[in-house]
């Protein structure tokens, strides 16, 4: 099975078609491939898992809230823009 | 078109859970044309501070960035007549504020080659490509480990550690929700391109997660 396993991906291959996968723009036989990928290879799969997290970690990053001044002198800038 | 579904064309990836009784920004807008500083007053409250952290990373110092907001919001106030709602208002204000931060003064594209750099360490893989060691997978990890309060500030130091044009891209599909569509058209660039930068980025801020969780 030569051919075959010609065609397997390294897992440092896999891990750079990561994003690809998630955006959906792998052809369908580089899905395939790099599905079957995954199935046998745990750390790839876990990789997969901590990229998913750290989408979903970065996704609730916060901001600090707006000072009470800061939003004040944003109130007098409107002001002064409405009237101009 | 109806309110409902301009919402639901414009904010695909995460839908903003307002709690009951919050105004959408749909709802705030309408208000703000009629002149309503309140509206204002709380679309300020949502989008100033991610407005300036986008800002930071279009340009050179945070000055200029909190001069690239104010003067975007002058810009919504000022032009909320001509917003026809066929964006949401947050890709509307994101684009005013990316094109004025822009000619306020881009920050200098980064030259490192991008050949040079790599999803994971290659020192992680053995001759063959394969991992050396096994993959910890983090979602066995306590609950406590991926509290949100916990890594908020470790990755938004992560954030704002990346290369000018990851950092946008990942602000804008990550931080903020846009669409993959939505982040090119703001940005100028073509989707592949912004597949490059979005995979850099996120391989970058799962390497810093992993280094944290290994020295906890």
């Amino acid at each position: 099975m030569l051919s075959l396993r010609r065609k397997d991906l390294a897992c440092q291959q896999a891990v750079e078609l990561v994003t690809d996968y998630l955006e959906g723009a792998l052809s369908r036989r580089d899905r395939r491939r790099f599905e079957a990928h995954l199935q046998d290879c745990p750390n790839c799969s876990a990789y997969l898992e901590q990229i998913r997290l750290t989408i979903r970690m970065t996704g609730s990053v916060d901001t600090e809230d707006l000072s009470e001044e800061a939003i004040a002198d944003l109130k007098d800038l409107y002001r002064r823009w409405r009237s101009e | 078109m109806t309110n409902v579904q301009r919402r639901r064309r414009g904010q695909q990836l995460h839908p903003p859970s307002y709690a009951p009784g919050v105004e959408t920004d749909a709802e705030l807008c309408k208000r703000l044309r009629d002149g309503d500083e309140e509206a204002f007053v709380t679309l300020v409250s949502r989008y100033h501070e991610p407005m300036t952290r986008l800002a930071r990373s279009v340009v050179a110092s945070q000055s200029v960035a909190e001069e690239a907001v104010q003067d975007t919001w002058m810009g919504v106030v000022r032009g909320i007549d001509r917003f026809e709602g066929r964006s949401s208002f947050k890709t509307w204000l994101f684009r005013i504020l990316i094109n004025r931060a822009r000619s306020a003064g881009a920050q200098e594209p980064s030259n490192a080659p991008i050949e040079a750099l790599r999803s994971v360490d290659p020192s992680r893989f053995n001759t063959r490509g394969q991992w050396a060691e096994p993959v910890v997978h983090w979602v066995e990890e306590t609950d406590d480990r991926l509290d949100a309060a916990k890594w908020s500030p470790v990755l938004s130091s992560a954030l704002a550690d990346l290369p000018a044009r990851q950092q946008q891209v990942v602000i804008l599909r990550d931080v903020e929700g846009l669409s993959s569509q939505e982040v090119c058209g703001l940005l100028g660039i073509a989707a592949g391109n912004q597949r490059i930068l979005l995979h850099r980025g996120r391989s970058r801020l799962r390497a810093v997660v992993e280094a944290k969780m290994a020295g906890d």
